[in-house]
């Protein structure tokens, strides 16, 4: 695989959902779509992940859970929210314990489209979501030596 | 197919006595379900050889109390928690109270409020 | 004296794909008593009823789960269809049935390989989910969604299956059930698996009376119940017996998981074969008013709805209870006295779907 430079590591956290795009996150993993063969993994740390798949939306139990996972992730960092609930609350949009989209409490870099997502999308954003991670790194090999190093803290906590 | 729904209607004194009567006739306990309009209506639903039977009780919003059923069926515990914390009824001498932690909501008892405006 | 100590078990674990959240007590390595605590994925989307109309809902319902989705829908519709009086054509039965054993394999061949791997079978885990995608491949030609099945509404279904359709899914049901054969079968017999999994988490049948378990977890305790005995849709014409094992175990309830992969592929060939010709709805008008409980027979257990509607076409009360808020009770009375590297195991067992106990 020539266009990826790097093996990226996902970390895969449910809000609310319905479980429908969780499963069609892990069916991703698995031989049918099979994006190990990438040499994208899934793995259950967030300080050691690249990437953030979040499906359903957020509540008030949970938002804590999503800006601290946000939070341990090192930089450079993408999130991807699968799904429509991830993205704007969906058919949820009107209960009273939905805040809304993933990006009420983090900020969002790819939006996968569906209810529920399909495999096909999510890899895609994924993919998408590569592409922001190398410009993130750019920027931040750039800033590194212009000033000696100060990644900074996400303003979103 | 349609099943019939079986429902009796009791008080909330014979509650009790009734639900140990259907537990030792060896029932089973289906589900509790709260419906809150004028008045809080309390369902209790058993099953034996798949036979549904319904309890039906009313509780004025008043006098939103009703005696704990979990020390005869344990698992009521999680039915009678959610409609303490779902609907703000006092539900008295539970098993386990999680004393309105079971649920942790935006807002306190959404299903005791004048329907909110659509955002 | 054993040392005493809390430990929080969630939300976010490796085992589980989905967040829940329980406070173990140990005494050193033994569980004394398990507390759970809701709320992570709670929408309350119960409350929905109200804002939306009772045709929405059905969406709604789909989406409380998306492992159990078309049972989910095919609750809800059964409810105001009750209260309505609408009788579904025999078609629709057939294929609701259909499509109800459908979800099912998927969801037991999906749980199946989330067993396998919390016990650190991992290739087994894929081939269970290669095995899986032949089943969500099914789902996608004929409802149309790969996981959200969007095919049952009020008054009947959404769409047909073309007889040509049927037949070919009959011989391919074959060619599935000899490659799920050879996964089953390590559950049955490996003697790691079964090492790990006898004896573990133990509910006798009086306790999983007593507690209102539901399911597999209820059937692998020697009690044979299952909702489908009430005959709704068509499972009053197909023969079968609900799958019952004794031992109450953690491989008691993979054995009836298992075995009932086989009968739900039974149940579909014999809806393809006694398929009846027909239109598959009927029109339905006017507004719900009365109430009802459908109890229907997820992969899980037992779900029941219920519906109270006033005549207008917004719901006064739409209220779910689904098996595994019922099967938690019965969860806390597995984990006192189990290990704690057997906590992840036994949570599994009952199957857990988080966003359908929390909705």
């Amino acid at each position: 695989m020539s266009f990826l430079k790097k093996s990226p590591w996902i970390l895969h956290y449910d809000g609310t959902s319905c479980n429908g795009c969780d499963i069609e996150v892990l069916a991703c993993l698995t031989p049918m779509y099979d994006v190990e063969r990438f040499g994208i993994v899934n793995v259950g740390n967030p300080k050691h992940a690249d990437i953030l798949l979040i499906t359903g939306s957020v509540n008030e139990q949970n938002t804590p859970v999503v800006k601290n996972l946000y939070r341990q992730m090192p930089e450079p960092k993408a999130v991807v929210a699968i799904g429509i609930c991830a993205t704007s609350g969906g058919i949820f949009q009107d209960c009273y314990n939905v805040k809304g989209g993933i990006d009420k409490v983090i900020p969002v870099d790819v939006y996968v489209p569906g209810c529920a997502a399909r495999p096909e999308a999510i890899i895609d954003g994924v993919v998408k979501a590569l592409g922001i991670l190398e410009e993130k790194a750019k920027a931040l090999k750039e800033a590194a030596h212009r000033q000696p190093v100060e990644v900074e803290e996400s303003s979103h906590d | 197919m349609i099943e019939q729904a079986n429902i009796t209607t009791l008080e909330r004194s014979e509650l009790l006595s009734k639900v140990g009567e259907l537990f030792n006739q060896g029932y089973r306990l289906v589900q509790i379900c709260c419906t809150l309009k004028d008045a809080f209506e309390l369902s209790y639903s058993f099953d034996k050889d798949h036979a549904l039977l319904t309890l039906r009780l009313q509780v004025s919003r008043e006098d939103a109390q009703v005696p704990s059923v979990s020390g005869i069926y344990f698992c009521a515990l999680v039915y009678e928690n959610e409609m303490h914390d779902l609907f703000g009824l006092n539900v008295t001498d539970m098993a386990l109270d999680f004393q309105g932690t079971f649920y942790k909501t935006a807002i306190k008892t959404p299903f005791n409020t004048p329907p909110p405006i659509a955002k | 004296m054993a040392n005493r100590m809390i430990v929080p078990f969630g939300p976010q674990h490796p085992v589980l794909p989905e967040p829940i959240h329980l406070d173990l007590v140990l005494e050193d390595d033994k569980v004394v008593d398990a507390i759970p605590s809701l709320g992570f994925v709670h929408r309350g989307l119960e409350k929905l009823g109200e804002k939306k109309d009772f045709f929405e809902m059905t969406y709604v319902a789909e989406r409380i789960c998306g492992i159990c989705s078309f049972i989910h829908g095919l609750g809800y519709c059964q409810a105001i269809e009750a209260v309505m009086n609408i009788e579904v054509p025999a078609r629709a039965r057939y294929l609701r049935t259909f499509w109800s054993e459908l979800s099912r394999v998927h969801s037991h061949l999906l749980w199946l390989g989330l067993m396998a791997d919390a016990a650190g079978f991992e290739s087994l885990f894929m081939h269970s989910w290669r095995v899986r995608e032949k089943i969500v491949n099914l789902i996608d030609e004929t409802a149309g969604g790969r996981v959200i099945f969007g095919s049952c509404k009020i008054g009947g279904t959404r769409r047909d299956i073309e007889p040509e359709t049927l037949k070919r899914i009959a011989r391919d049901l074959d060619e599935i059930e000899t490659s799920i054969r050879e996964i089953t079968a390590i559950f049955e017999d490996d003697y790691s698996l079964k090492h790990r999994l006898e004896g573990v988490g133990v509910v006798s049948k009086e306790d999983a009376h007593k507690l209102g378990a539901v399911g597999p977890v209820l059937r692998a305790s020697g009690i044979s119940q299952d909702t489908r005995s009430l005959g709704y849709a068509a499972y009053g014409e197909l023969e079968w017996e609900p799958v019952v094992e004794t031992a109450g175990d953690c491989q008691a309830r993979s054995v009836v998981r298992a075995r009932e992969i086989y009968q739900s592929l039974n149940l579909m060939r014999q809806c393809i074969q006694k398929m009846p010709d027909g239109p598959v709805d009927v029109k339905v008008t006017g507004l719900p008013n009365g109430e009802y409980f459908s109890r229907l027979e997820q992969p899980r257990g037992e779900v029941v709805y219920y519906v109270k509607a006033n005549g207008s076409k917004f719901l006064d009360r739409f209220r779910v209870r689904t098996p595994t808020f019922a099967n938690i009770a019965p969860l806390l009375h597995m984990l006192k006295g189990c290990e704690f590297a057997d906590v992840a195991l036994i949570v599994l067992t009952i199957d857990p779907c988080i966003s359908c106990a929390e909705r």
